[in-house]
């Protein structure tokens, strides 16, 4: 037996997962209750706890962890035209794992300072310009950052030409030039700024968000929740040398405050009357929506979704589902456990929370009329062919009809300018083990894939 | 010197693709770096491209008649965006139906291009236009 222990620090919860490398097997998972405010070495032990009740006294190899506790991976982009660097800049955060507090574009002002200082980030990510284009932009914003009184991390991914001069402007901060996420029009350059996120979050951000106690109990790597997931989606997706990936897929975390959909498909248009329009999107890609989630977020998800349809999924009124959705926004803890009330809401919500994320994340296509006939644009990723999405997240393990909720991922006729699959086999990540296995990848990418494909074939449920 | 930028593409619900290649391949073996936005392009696309990269012109193709009603309000829209004074050439079959040529130009000019090429016209002649533009130092 070559045990190893892979730990996911949420912002409510602890979540263990214990692999047997040699037998490529799970040994046991465990979810503790913790927050930062109190000390998360308190979860880790009663997660360490639960866990022994499984495996028995075990002595762990290696130890790996990912984390999106105190807020995950808090960061601001600063970037030029809306739909080009500054969308890029988003991307990029994104992919490597972030939570965007806000997405600048064109020149900062004064009050846009003032409220960087008052969102306090974890790094800022300055962009503007492709390479040998705009330089005026990006270096007025240096200037305006050198302004802020806590001298944060800040990443430099815009016009090459100008990196220096910001580097010079932003004197006293901590920052790092890196590749143009944007170099030539249209061309999309985000991996070595994600690199740059990566490592910033390992070496200060990990620190500063208490996680250090815990460090010398760790062999190796941090990595930002959400960026463990986006490995392990890839992985299952690509394969890797030894073993096959399932193909494209599309991943749905349902979490309590927001919604993550990732998606590891190629997207590009079906046929020649498809024209694309708008930035190429990351192969991997991910996007959040801060507003979709099935707790604090719950008036986001009836908001967007609408009143009638929330009545129509849970056939409940609709002042029933106001005085419901009150209490959950102010009660996240609460779950349904067999109350039937409940169960319809959460039903209903966590169907209208795919729905909405999904829509979002999936690219639209528009019909016109040219010369040529009929021709189509297309903006963002066709997912239509997509044959497989995954549901993972805890707020689901709790929920009953979880294929049918999983379902409104998919196209529908009421809304057929969406590119969402048209069909697809769907899997549960039931015991929440997709984080564990992006970070297992790194180390043993092989018996990562193989344990997902297991796991995902029976839906985390027992043979 | 560093080269001078050109932004190119064929404007609204327009997909002819070839001339649109071929001035690419003419302006970059003239020494332009040219961004080169294919098809069904909008004044935004053309707009949005040139601030990011810092073009120095933008260069319209328009070859299925909608020319005119496609290119209203780009010159408005170009000094909104802070691209002021850029220089805009538009060429093609930019209207419909059997127009005198110079009516079909000063419609064009007044409409705030530096530059209107009818039908027919060859690269190499929108590239003279451009060096002597450059030399006389427009679109700085």
């Amino acid at each position: 037996m070559n045990p190893v222990l892979l730990i996911d620090f949420g912002s409510t919860y602890t979540k263990l997962t214990a692999v047997d490398i040699d037998r490529e097997s799970i040994l046991g998972t465990s979810q503790a209750y913790s927050t930062v405010q109190t000390d998360i070495n308190d979860g880790l032990q009663e997660g360490l706890k639960l866990l022994e009740e499984q495996t028995g006294p075990t002595v762990y190899n290696e130890t790996y962890a990912c984390s999106s506790a105190a807020g995950g991976l808090r960061m601001i982009t600063s970037g030029l035209v809306p739909d080009l660097t500054s969308k890029a800049a988003k991307m990029a955060s994104l992919g490597a794992g972030a939570k965007m507090l806000n997405v600048y574009s064109f020149e900062l002002t004064e009050e846009d300072i003032e409220e960087i200082r008052n969102a306090d980030p974890d790094i800022i990510l300055l962009v503007g310009g492709t390479d040998g284009g705009n330089q005026e932009c990006i270096i007025h914003n240096s200037k305006m950052l050198a302004a802020l009184p806590k001298k944060y991390p800040i990443i430099i991914a815009g016009n090459r030409t100008a990196a220096k001069q910001c580097a010079e402007h932003l004197e006293g901060f901590e920052t790092f030039v890196s590749e143009n996420v944007m170099p030539a029009l249209g061309t999309l350059n985000v991996k070595p700024a994600q690199d740059r996120i990566r490592d910033l979050f390992l070496r200060r951000i990990v620190q500063a968000k208490g996680l250090s106690r815990t460090a010398e109990l760790l062999t190796g790597i941090i990595m930002p929740t959400p960026a463990a997931v986006l490995q392990a989606m890839e992985l299952l997706a690509r394969g890797c040398e030894g073993e096959e990936g399932i193909g494209e897929l599309i991943a749905v975390d349902v979490g309590g405050a927001t919604t993550d959909v990732y998606s590891i498909a190629a997207g590009l248009p079906a046929n020649d009357a498809t024209f694309y329009k708008g930035l190429p999107e990351p192969y991997a890609k991910r996007t959040v929506e801060g507003d979709i989630g099935m707790r604090y977020s719950i008036h986001g998800i009836v908001e967007a979704a609408g009143d009638m349809r929330i009545c129509q999924l849970s056939g409940l009124p609709s002042e029933r589902i106001e005085e419901l959705a009150d209490r959950l926004s102010k009660n996240p803890d609460i779950v349904s456990n067999g109350d039937e009330e409940l169960e319809a809401l959460d039903y209903a919500l966590a169907s209208m929370a795919i729905e909405t994320a999904v829509a979002r994340h999936a690219g639209t296509i528009e019909e016109t009329y040219t010369i040529m006939g009929k021709t189509y644009i297309q903006e963002g990723k066709d997912l239509r062919d997509v044959s497989r999405v995954i549901l993972t997240g805890g707020s689901l393990i709790h929920t009953k009809r979880t294929a049918e909720i999983a379902s409104h991922a998919l196209y529908s006729v009421s809304n057929p300018m969406s590119l969402r699959p048209v069909a697809a086999d769907i899997r549960i990540d039931r015991n929440y083990i997709v984080a564990a296995m992006g970070l297992l990848s790194t180390h043993y990418p092989e018996i990562a894939l193989r344990i997902m494909k297991k796991e995902l074939e029976n839906n985390g449920r027992e043979k | 010197m560093s080269k001078k930028k050109l932004v190119i593409g064929v404007i609204g619900a327009d997909v002819h693709a070839v001339g649109n290649k071929i001035l690419y391949h003419a302006f970059t073996e003239a020494g332009f770096e040219t961004i080169n936005l294919g098809v069904m392009v909008s004044q935004e696309e053309f707009i949005d491209a040139a601030i990011e990269s810092d073009a120095d012109a933008i260069l319209i193709s328009s070859l299925y008649g909608q020319g005119e009603l496609d290119c209203r309000g780009m010159r408005e829209k170009c000094d909104e965006a802070g691209l002021k004074d850029i220089i805009l050439f538009v060429g093609g079959n930019i209207v419909i139906g059997k127009q005198s040529f110079e009516d079909v130009e000063k419609r064009f000019i007044d409409m705030g291009f530096d530059r209107v090429f009818p039908p027919g016209t060859s690269p190499e002649t929108a590239i003279e236009a451009l060096n002597a533009m450059f030399s006389a130092g427009e679109g700085e």
